[in-house]
C-alpha cells in the first residue's frame, strides 16, 4: 500500500461516512429513485472537476471553467438543437480557442489565474449574445440519454463510474498522460527530453475544455433549458472536487477517480445540507468550508508523512 | 576537420567531435575553444572547480546548447549549429544523468521511463517499461531492491539517483552510446558507488562511452582512460589517465599556491574575544574570528548557514541591531532585488537602522551608498542605475555592502565569490580582515581554497555534519581534502 | 573593418530603443491615461452636448473611485508576487456593507461606529485570510476564494433579503460633491495618496516590494516577510471594507451581488495599470487611469448601443491582450 493508495482512502471514506449519514437521516434514499434524486446533478459536476483537474495537472487553474460551462450549455440549448452542425461547430472552436490559451499561458509564462478570469468574463459575454435570457431547449437525444431508465443504477451513478475508469486509464495509465503528468511533476526534465511543453499545455487545456462541453452539454440535457449563469459555480465547485479526490494544486499529483468521488461528495454535501434542514443561505459557506477543513485535514497528515 | 583527418584509417568513427567549440553568453566566455574528439570504449573523466565550464561543456555535448563559435559533430557527420543539435545527440545515443535530479517525482519509476524515451512502442508499454528498467537497474546496482512501481517521491535520495543513473543505461530503440554522468555518485553510499563503478567498466569494454564528472578523485582514477581538466572555460589538460597523478591533476585545475605574505598574515597570532556563537552540530565562532565552512558542495553548509541565520531573526519583526547578515552568493535566488537600482538594493539591510522614523531617510540612505560605493568600489557613475547593470562581481560587492553597512556583529557568508573577479576577491579579503579586527566575526562558507585558507579556523563538513576543525596551520588544502574525501576513500 | 563599423553603427541605435522602452517601461500608466482619453473621446462621438461631457466625466470619475480603493488593496496583494491575489474582495465588500449598514438602522448618529464596524470586518476577513494561507500554508488564490465564500453565506444570513438603507446623511455625503468633485472620488484620491506615500517614502514600502521581487532574498536581506504579508492581505480587506460601506451609501443600500463585478475589476485595474503580475512593482497613478478606462468603456459601448454580452466579452478580451502585451515587453527587456 503505497502513499497513492492512502491519497484516495480519504476522499473514499469521506464519501462513505457522508452516504452512511444521509441513509440514516433518510433510509428510503437508500433506492433507484433515491440515488438518482442523490447524485442528481452529479454527471455536470464530475465532468468539470475532470476539466478542472486536467489544469491543475499542469501546475495551472482554471478560473474560467463555470461561465465555460454555462457557455457550452447556452450553445447546446440553442444551436445544437437548432442547428447541430453550426453549435457542433462552434464547441469545436471553443476547444480550440481553449487549446490556444494553454499555449500561450505556457509560451508567455504568463499567471494562469489573470488569463483565466479574463476568460471567464468573454466566456460569459459569449454566453449572454448567444442566449440573451434563460431558455432554450435540450436536444432530445440528449434528454434521452440523461434521464435514461437504466437496469440497477441509475444514470446518475454509471455515468460518474464509466468518466472514472475512462480517465483513469487516459491519465494514470497510457503514456500520453505519463507525459501530461510529467509537465505538473518536473516541467524541465519533460523539455529535456525534447517533449514540447507548449504542445503538452495546450493538448491538457484542449482535454479539459472537451470536458467542459460534456458537462455543459449533460447539464442542458437534466435541466433542459439553459442560462448565462447556470454553471458559475461550477469553478469552485470544480476546484473543490480535486481537492476532496486527492489531488494537489501543484507537481501533478491528481487522481482521475478521486475528482469524480470528490465531485460525488459535493454533489451529496448539497443533499445533506438540505436533509439537516439547514438554511439554503449556509449552502455556499458549507461547501467553502468542506474546503478548508479538507485542506486542513490534508496538512495533518502530510506533516505526519514528513516525519515518517 | 583536423579531427576526421586525424581518424582516417581507423576503424571506428568519433561517438563526438567538438572542434573549437565555443559558448559565450554576452562578454562572457563560459566555453573557450574547445577541442575533444571521443571514441567508443572510453571513459572521459572531466575535472575542474565550479565555473571551469564543466556543465557548458556536457551542454554543449547533449545539444541543449548551441556552440556560439566552432562545430559539433556526431558520428562523424558535420552537425550544424542549431537547435537541432539535441535532437542529433539524442539519435547518437547520447544521453545525460544531470546533478540536479530530473525525474519528475509524481511519477513512478517506470513511468519516469517514459520521459526520455521519444519513439516508445505504445502497445504493453507498462509492462514493457517495467522490464526494462528492472533489467537495467539489475545490471548497474545488483540487488537494489527497487520496485519499478514505486512513485519516485516516496524513494529515498540515493534510490532516486539510482533510477535517474538506471534510466540513462536502459534499453531503448536507440542504444545509449555516450553516456554523461554529472556527479552520479553524490548520493550513493560507497559501495553502491563501487557497482556503478564496475558497470562503468564493463559498458566501456562493450564499446559504450562515458563523460565522467566527479570531484571525487579516487573515482576519476578509477574508472577514467583519458581525463580532461578544464579551468576558465577552456580544455587545459587531455591525456591518458595514467598520465596524471593526483596531484597533478589538483596542481593542474588551479592549485592555490599562497604568497608568502599571505601566509605571515594568516600564521599571525590573533586574540579573538569570548563565544558568540554555537550551533547544535557543534559549529562555533569566537568574536573577531573569521570562521570558515569547507567541504566539497552541497555537503549542507548553505543548510547550516541559512539556519543560523534564520534561528537569530525574525519573520516578523525587523531589530535596529541585528545579530546577523547574510551576504548571499547565489545572488539571483538569494540576494539580488532585480528591479531595483543600486542604490535601493545597497540600503535594504540597514532601513531600520539609519532611518530614526517609519519613513526612509533618504539623505541618509545616498549617505551610506556613496560611502560604500567609494570603499568597496563598485564601478558605477550612478548609483541610481539598476542593479542588473552591473557586473555579476560589483553585485556581490553591492551585496557585501548591504551586509557590511549593518551594525550586526555577526556576518554570514554563503559562498559569496561565484564569479567574482581576482582584484574584487582581493579587496574583499583585505575588508573582511580589518572587519573582524574590529570585532566582527565572520562565517564564511566556500568553494574555493584559496579563500578558506583566509580563514582563523576552519569547519570541513561531509554529509550535513562536521568532519573535522582545523585550527591555524592545520588549515591547508591537503586537510582539508583529506577531510572532505576521507569516507569516500575508506568506503573503497 | 567593415564589421567593427556596422558594431559601432548599430550601438547608438541600440541604446535609443532601450532608452525609449525604459522610458515607457518606467511610465506604464501613461497607456491607461491615454486608452481612458481615447475612450472617453470615443464615446463624446455620440453624446454631442456639453453638458454630457460633464456628467460623463463626473460619473467616470465617481465610479471608477470604487474601482481605485479595492485596486489599491489588490494591488499591495499582487506586488507580493506570483500566486499572490484575493479573490475575497467582492465578499468582503458584501459582507461589510451588509453589517455596518444593518447596524446603522437608518440612524445618522451612528455613522461613526458604522464605519468603524466596516473597517472591522475588514480586518476580521484579513485575519481570516491570512491565517489560512500562513497557518494551513493554502494557497493564497484558494484560501480566499474559499474564505469568500463563507464571507459570502454569512452576508447572506444576515441580510436575509432586507434592503437596509444608509443614513440619510450619508446618502447625502456619498452621492454629493465639493468643488465640482465627486466626495467618494475624494476618498479614493485620499487612498491612493496614501498608498503611493507608503510605497515611496516608507520602509513598510520598500518591504512589500522587496518582498515582491524575490521573498526569499528579502527575508536573507532582514525584511520580515510574514508581517509584511500579513498587514498586506489585512489592509487589503479593509480597502475593500471600506469600499463595500461607501459603494453601500452610494447605491442606497447593501445588496448580496453588489461586489461581484470588482473580483475582475480589481484585478484589471491593477494589471492595465502597469503594475508587474510578477510581483515587486507596484503602480499607484495607473490604477486610476485604468479604472477611468475601465468605466469609460463600458459607457462608450453603452452609447453606441452595444449590449451585456459584447462588454462582458471586451473586457475579458481587454484583459487577457494587456495581460499578453505586458509579459511581451517584460521579456523584451
Amino acid at each position: 500500500m503505497n502513499r497513492e493508495h492512502l491519497r484516495i482512502l480519504l476522499p473514499v471514506l469521506s464519501l462513505g461516512i457522508l452516504l452512511a449519514a444521509v441513509f440514516y437521516m433518510q433510509p428510503r434514499a437508500m433506492s433507484y429513485f433515491g440515488l438518482n434524486l442523490l447524485f442528481n446533478l452529479a454527471v455536470p459536476v464530475a465532468l468539470a472537476t475532470i476539466a478542472q483537474m486536467m489544469i491543475l495537472m499542469v501546475n495551472d487553474i482554471d478560473l474560467s471553467i463555470g461561465s465555460f460551462v454555462s457557455f457550452c450549455a447556452c450553445v447546446t440549448a440553442t444551436f445544437v438543437q437548432t442547428d447541430p452542425v453550426i453549435g457542433y461547430g462552434i464547441l469545436f472552436a471553443a476547444i480550440l480557442v481553449y487549446a490556444a490559451m494553454g499555449a500561450i499561458i505556457y509560451a508567455r509564462g504568463l499567471p494562469a489565474i489573470v488569463v483565466t478570469l479574463g476568460m471567464s468574463f468573454f466566456w460569459s459575454g459569449m454566453a449572454v449574445l448567444v442566449l440573451p435570457s434563460p431558455g432554450g431547449s435540450a436536444p432530445d437525444w440528449l434528454r434521452a440519454l440523461m434521464t435514461a431508465k437504466t437496469p440497477i443504477l441509475p444514470v446518475a451513478i454509471i455515468a460518474p463510474i464509466v468518466i472514472a475508469v475512462v480517465m483513469h486509464y487516459f491519465v494514470k495509465r497510457s503514456s500520453l498522460g505519463v507525459l501530461l503528468r510529467g509537465v505538473g511533476g518536473n516541467e524541465r526534465a519533460v523539455a529535456r527530453s525534447g517533449w514540447s511543453v507548449t504542445g503538452l499545455k495546450a493538448f491538457a487545456y484542449g482535454v479539459a475544455a472537451l470536458f467542459c462541453v460534456l458537462s455543459g452539454m449533460a447539464l442542458v440535457g437534466l435541466a433542459t433549458s439553459a442560462d448565462a449563469n447556470i454553471a458559475l459555480r461550477y469553478t469552485l465547485l470544480s476546484i473543490a472536487g480535486v481537492i476532496l479526490g486527492g489531488g494537489e494544486f501543484t507537481g501533478g499529483r491528481v487522481s482521475p477517480i478521486g475528482a469524480v468521488i470528490g465531485a460525488l461528495t459535493l454533489t451529496l454535501a448539497a443533499s445533506f445540507l438540505s436533509f439537516l434542514h439547514l438554511s439554503p443561505d449556509w449552502q455556499i459557506g458549507a461547501q467553502g468550508a468542506i474546503l478548508i477543513i479538507v485542506l486542513a485535514v490534508r496538512l495533518v497528515f502530510t506533516r505526519r508523512e514528513a516525519l515518517v | 576537420m583536423v579531427e576526421n583527418q586525424n581518424m582516417i584509417g581507423t576503424r571506428e568513427v568519433p561517438i563526438i567531435t567538438l572542434a573549437q567549440a565555443g559558448v559565450s553568453f554576452g562578454p562572457v566566455k563560459a566555453l573557450d575553444g574547445a577541442d575533444l574528439v571521443i571514441m567508443p570504449g572510453e571513459c572521459v573523466g572531466v575535472v575542474g572547480h565550479n565555473g571551469a565550464g564543466k556543465s557548458t561543456l556536457v551542454n554543449v555535448i547533449n545539444g541543449r546548447l548551441s556552440p556560439t563559435s566552432g562545430t559539433v559533430s556526431y558520428d562523424g557527420a558535420p552537425g550544424v549549429a542549431d537547435f537541432r543539435n539535441s535532437h542529433r545527440a539524442r539519435s547518437s545515443g547520447v544521453r545525460s544523468v544531470f546533478q540536479e535530479l530530473s525525474l519528475c517525482p509524481n511519477l513512478t519509476v517506470l513511468e519516469n521511463y517514459r520521459i526520455p524515451y521519444r519513439n516508445m512502442p505504445k502497445a504493453g508499454w507498462r509492462k514493457n517499461a517495467a522490464s526494462a528498467v528492472r533489467a537495467s537497474l539489475d545490471a548497474v546496482f545488483p540487488d537494489n531492491g527497487i520496485d519499478p512501481y514505486s512513485v519516485v517521491a516516496d524513494l529515498p535520495i540515493a534510490d532516486r539517483q539510482m533510477v535517474e543513473i538506471a534510466i540513462a543505461f536502459s534499453r531503448r530503440d536507440i542504444d545509449a552510446r555516450l553516456v554523461i554522468l554529472d556527479e552520479p555518485t553524490s548520493s550513493l553510499d560507497g559501495a553502491i558507488a563501487d557497482q556503478l563503478l564496475a558497470y562503468i567498466k564493463t559498458f566501456c569494454a562493450n564499446g559504450g562511452a562515458i563523460i565522467f564528472i566527479s570531484h571525487m578523485m579516487g573515482e576519476i582514477f578509477d574508472v577514467a582512460s583519458r581525463i580532461v581538466v578544464m579551468k576558465d572555460g577552456r580544455i587545459i589538460e587531455n591525456d591518458d589517465a595514467s598520465n596524471f597523478t593526483r596531484d597533478g591533476l589538483v596542481d593542474a585545475m588551479g592549485h592555490v599556491v599562497p604568497d608568502t605574505q599571505d601566509v605571515a598574515n594568516i600564521l599571525e597570532k590573533r586574540e579573538f574575544g569570548p563565544e558568540v556563537l554555537r550551533m547544535e552540530n557543534g559549529l562555533n565562532a569566537r568574536k573577531g574570528e573569521v570562521v570558515g565552512l569547507a567541504g566539497l558542495a552541497g555537503h549542507g553548509q548553505a543548510e547550516v548557514l541559512a539556519q543560523c541565520f534564520l534561528e537569530r531573526t525574525s519573520d516578523w519583526s525587523a531589530s535596529r541591531a541585528p545579530a546577523v547578515v547574510f551576504v548571499a552568493g547565489d545572488r539571483s535566488r538569494d540576494g539580488v532585488m532585480p528591479l531595483w537600482s543600486i542604490m535601493r538594493n545597497l540600503s535594504l539591510q540597514t532601513l531600520v537602522e539609519f532611518s530614526r522614523t517609519f519613513l526612509v531617510d533618504r539623505k541618509a540612505e545616498r549617505g551610506i551608498a556613496r560611502t560604500w560605493h567609494e570603499k568597496i568600489g563598485i564601478k558605477t557613475d550612478d548609483l541610481d542605475n539598476p542593479i542588473l547593470s552591473l557586473s555579476g562581481g560589483n553585485q556581490q560587492k553591492v551585496l557585501f555592502s548591504r551586509a557590511l553597512a549593518s551594525s550586526a556583529p555577526i556576518v554570514i557568508m554563503d559562498d559569496p565569490m561565484r564569479g567574482v573577479d581576482v582584484s574584487t576577491k582581493k579587496e574583499v579579503y583585505r575588508m573582511i580582515r580589518s572587519e573582524a579586527e574590529n570585532g566582527r566575526t565572520f562565517l564564511w562558507y566556500s568553494t574555493e581554497t584559496d579563500e578558506i585558507l583566509e580563514c582563523d579556523r576552519v569547519f570541513v563538513f561531509r554529509d550535513g555534519e562536521i568532519a573535522a576543525e582545523l585550527k591555524g596551520e592545520q588549515i591547508t588544502e591537503e586537510n582539508m581534502l583529506r577531510a572532505s574525501f576521507e569516507m569516500q576513500e575508506a568506503g573503497q | 573593418m567593415n564589421m567593427i563599423n556596422k558594431d559601432n553603427n548599430m550601438q547608438p541605435q541600440k541604446r535609443s530603443a532601450r532608452d525609449f522602452l525604459e522610458l515607457v517601461s518606467g511610465k506604464p500608466w501613461i497607456w491607461a491615461f491615454l486608452a481612458a482619453g481615447a475612450t472617453y473621446l470615443a464615446t463624446l462621438l455620440v453624446v454631442t452636448n456639453s453638458a454630457g461631457a460633464g456628467a460623463l466625466l463626473y460619473a467616470a470619475l465617481t465610479f471608477a473611485s470604487f474601482s481605485v480603493i479595492v485596486g489599491v488593496g489588490q494591488m499591495f496583494v499582487v506586488t507580493l508576487g506570483p500566486g499572490n491575489v484575493d479573490l475575497s474582495i467582492p465578499a468582503t465588500m458584501t459582507l461589510a456593507a451588509t453589517l455596518s449598514l444593518k447596524f446603522m438602522a437608518t440612524d445618522g448618529a451612528l455613522i461613526v461606529p458604522g464605519v468603524l464596524i466596516a473597517i472591522g470586518v475588514g480586518l476580521v476577513c484579513g485575519l481570516f485570510n491570512f491565517s489560512l494561507i500562513l497557518l494551513l500554508r493554502i494557497p493564497p488564490i484558494i484560501a480566499t476564494l474559499s474564505s469568500s465564500f463563507l464571507f459570502q453565506s454569512l452576508a447572506i444570513w444576515s441580510n436575509r433579503g432586507v434592503r437596509v438603507k444608509p443614513p440619510e446623511l450619508l446618502a447625502q455625503f456619498s452621492t454629493g460633491g465639493i468643488f465640482g468633485l465627486p466626495n467618494v472620488a475624494l476618498i479614493a484620491l485620499l487612498v491612493s495618496v496614501l498608498a503611493w506615500c507608503v510605497l515611496e517614502k516608507t520602509i513598510a514600502g520598500r518591504w512589500v516590494l522587496a518582498t515582491g521581487q524575490n521573498k526569499r532574498a528579502a527575508r536573507l536581506g532582514g525584511v520580515p516577510v510574514n508581517a509584511v504579508r500579513f498587514v498586506v492581505y489585512v489592509g487589503c480587506a479593509v480597502l475593500a471594507g471600506v469600499a463595500g460601506f461607501v459603494l453601500a451609501s452610494f447605491s442606497g443600500g447593501a445588496n448580496l451581488n453588489m461586489g461581484t463585478e470588482y473580483m475582475l475589476m480589481s484585478i484589471a485595474v491593477v494589471v492595465i495599470g502597469g503594475s508587474s503580475i510578477a510581483g515587486g512593482n507596484s503602480n499607484v497613478p495607473g490604477i486610476w487611469g485604468a479604472a477611468l478606462f475601465m468605466f469609460l468603456i463600458v459607457s462608450m459601448l453603452n452609447s453606441y448601443g452595444l449590449g451585456a454580452g459584447v462588454r462582458l466579452m471586451l473586457t475579458g478580451l481587454i484583459i487577457v491582450s494587456v495581460v499578453v502585451l505586458a509579459s511581451k515587453r517584460r521579456h523584451q527587456i
